[in-house]
């Protein structure tokens, strides 16, 4: 259904204007600038790399790439054990800070800090207090017992699970947070007739707590997982991916191929990632957009 | 006056044995950071509690520039400033003209287009780094501020938007129409209606897109290379490249650098705690 210039039956469309009103002209022009940002650097910059990684032979080099294989391993650990871990301590420390004191007020105030200190100086302070021979740690083990202490960072499962306790150090704040929101919304008439029945600290939890959370902490959980798949500094600033390449994740090892000028092997790892990360956005997004 | 009973006192030690851990957890790097940034090399290296001779020395090193990896300090620190204030604007302009346009005029597309910043909000931030810094070179500009300014503008407004968009929702309809029978134009019952009763999520809004500019690590060291282009967090990952680096100038510099978002986190913590994380997770 061309129409053309040149035709003398083209009936002239009404010009745009006189179709929409005032106000929805200025709705577009107010939504064009996002629109730019998203078409310029969402829509082109994913389209693009997904063009980069179509070729087959860029997911059988993934393939034959322990570094990979590794990678993938270690980033389900980190979010199947580490997030689990840290919305368990999350859980607790809710109701920890839920308990009306003074002291837990100000101790809920100084809590927070790791959250709103930026990330780079407290991962490298880190860094130092594990040195071998230098570090904090290390002195305090040898004045203990005379003996040196581990090489932390040096092995892989323990440079891990020290990347992994430098994630819940920063993003633990976050999570109690807003598990102690969830919590406070509770009724405390529910609290009080249980104290009258003789409810023990356990069945406080099981049966008022807890049936009132879950759909938040579950909610929670789920999120966390999908942020901490981009969590590239607690790996990167603590260990670099090493010793020998052996600590990296999803995240950090894109950027090393990024930096290894292997951009289409980098697109590549991070689509073997989408069967994991659509599913939990889709979930999320159903959650949200109510 | 009453004596505590036992089992009072049970309780306050239970509490206790939970805070105690909860508090040195909190604060030993913190504290690690401080004791480097006030003690001399020596003691730094010495694994001490406490300095033999705290001195602000290594301040004043920092603030002199004295040290190879010192030398542009300040042109860092401006471009850290330049780029977290720059970010801030651009995202309350964008994101509010956003938010109006969708929840107020309800312009036709809007909620596809919620959906996708959304979407977007999701994507993990280091996996869209990867294509982000090819497309940033395409565009030619990788090592310009603006390239960092325009990815953190990218990251930062689909929460914006999603954040001002609730809150935009929860202002009666009533207000817009009064103000359309007074005869205000679109543009008037932007300035004079819409944005004074948003000014508290504006806030929260600003602050968020502030301090995510200025801790942002991954981008800038990607964008970002010349070293009087850098920001902060960059120069201070750059201290880690030789091998005698020098960490109490390198802990001097980050405490410098994490003080200004603390301060403003405190701050605005009112502000914060109510708009982001009732925002963050809708239950």
């Amino acid at each position: 259904m061309a129409i053309t210039l040149s035709g003398d039956q083209a009936i002239p469309a009404p010009p745009l204007s006189s179709r929409l009103t005032p106000a929805q002209v200025w709705g577009i022009v107010l939504l064009a600038p996002y629109l730019l940002v998203f078409l310029a650097f969402v829509v082109y910059p994913v389209g693009y790399g997904l063009w980069l990684a179509r070729a087959p032979s860029n997911y059988v080099a993934l393939y034959n790439d322990p570094i990979f294989a590794r990678a993938a391993v270690n980033t389900l650990i980190f979010l199947v054990i580490g997030i689990n871990i840290k919305m368990l301590i999350a859980l607790f420390l809710s109701g920890f800070f839920a308990v009306q004191r003074p002291w837990i007020k100000w101790l809920s105030v100084i809590f927070i800090l790791p959250w709103a200190v930026p990330s780079i100086p407290t991962i490298l302070s880190v860094r130092f207090m594990l040195n071998p021979e230098w570090g904090m740690v290390n002195h305090f083990i040898f004045s203990l017992t005379g003996d040196d202490g581990p090489n932390w960072l040096n092995d892989p499962t323990v440079a891990l699970t020290m990347a992994i306790a430098v994630h819940i150090w920063k993003s633990l704040p976050f999570w109690t947070l807003i598990l102690i929101t969830g919590r406070l919304a509770i009724s405390h008439d529910l609290f009080e007739a249980a104290e009258v029945d003789g409810a023990s600290w356990w069945q406080k939890f099981r049966y008022i707590t807890w049936p009132s959370m879950q759909t938040l902490y579950v909610t929670c959980t789920l999120l966390s997982m999908i942020w901490t798949l981009g969590d590239f500094n607690s790996v990167y600033l603590l260990t670099g991916g090493g010793p020998a390449d052996l600590t990296h994740v999803l995240s950090t090892l894109g950027i090393r191929y990024l930096r290894l000028d292997q951009l289409s092997l980098a697109m590549a790892s991070i689509v073997c990632a989408m069967p994991f990360v659509l599913p939990l956005v889709y979930f999320m997004m159903k959650r949200l957009s109510r | 006056m009453k004596l505590p009973t036992l089992r009072e006192v049970a309780t306050e030690a239970r509490l206790l044995l939970i805070g105690i851990p909860v508090f040195l957890w909190t604060m030993i790097p913190i504290y690690h950071m401080f004791l480097f940034a006030i003690s001399p090399k020596e003691d730094a290296f010495s694994g001490k509690l406490w300095p033999d001779h705290p001195t602000l020395h290594n301040f004043e090193i920092v603030f002199k520039q004295q040290h190879y990896f010192l030398r542009d300090f300040y042109i860092q620190f401006w471009n850290s400033l330049v780029i977290a204030a720059s970010v801030g604007v651009l995202t309350l302009f964008i994101a509010t003209a956003a938010a109006f346009s969708i929840s107020r005029l309800k312009v036709p597309g809007g909620r596809v287009v919620m959906n996708l910043a959304l979407f977007t909000y999701f994507i993990p931030a280091a996996f869209l780094a990867v294509p982000m810094y090819r497309t940033m070179g395409n565009y030619g500009l990788l090592n310009n501020h603006w390239s960092l300014i325009l990815a953190m503008v990218t990251i930062a407004s689909p929460y914006a938007i999603w954040v001002l968009k609730q809150a935009s929702d929860k202002l009666p309809v009533e207000l817009d129409e009064a103000a359309v029978m007074d005869g205000a134009t679109t543009l008037q019952i932007f300035r004079l209606v819409y944005l004074p009763l948003m000014m508290p999520s504006l806030v929260a809004i600003g602050t968020y897109a502030v301090l995510l500019a200025w801790n942002e690590y991954l981008y800038a060291f990607l964008l970002l290379s010349n070293d009087r282009e850098i920001t902060l967090p960059v120069a201070l990952g750059n201290f880690l490249a030789a091998d005698d680096s020098p960490w109490e100038l390198l802990m001097t510099t980050g405490f410098i650098y994490a003080l200004p978002p603390a301060a403003i986190y405190y701050a605005f913590r009112r502000y914060m705690v109510g708009g982001l994380t009732a925002g963050a997770v809708k239950s």
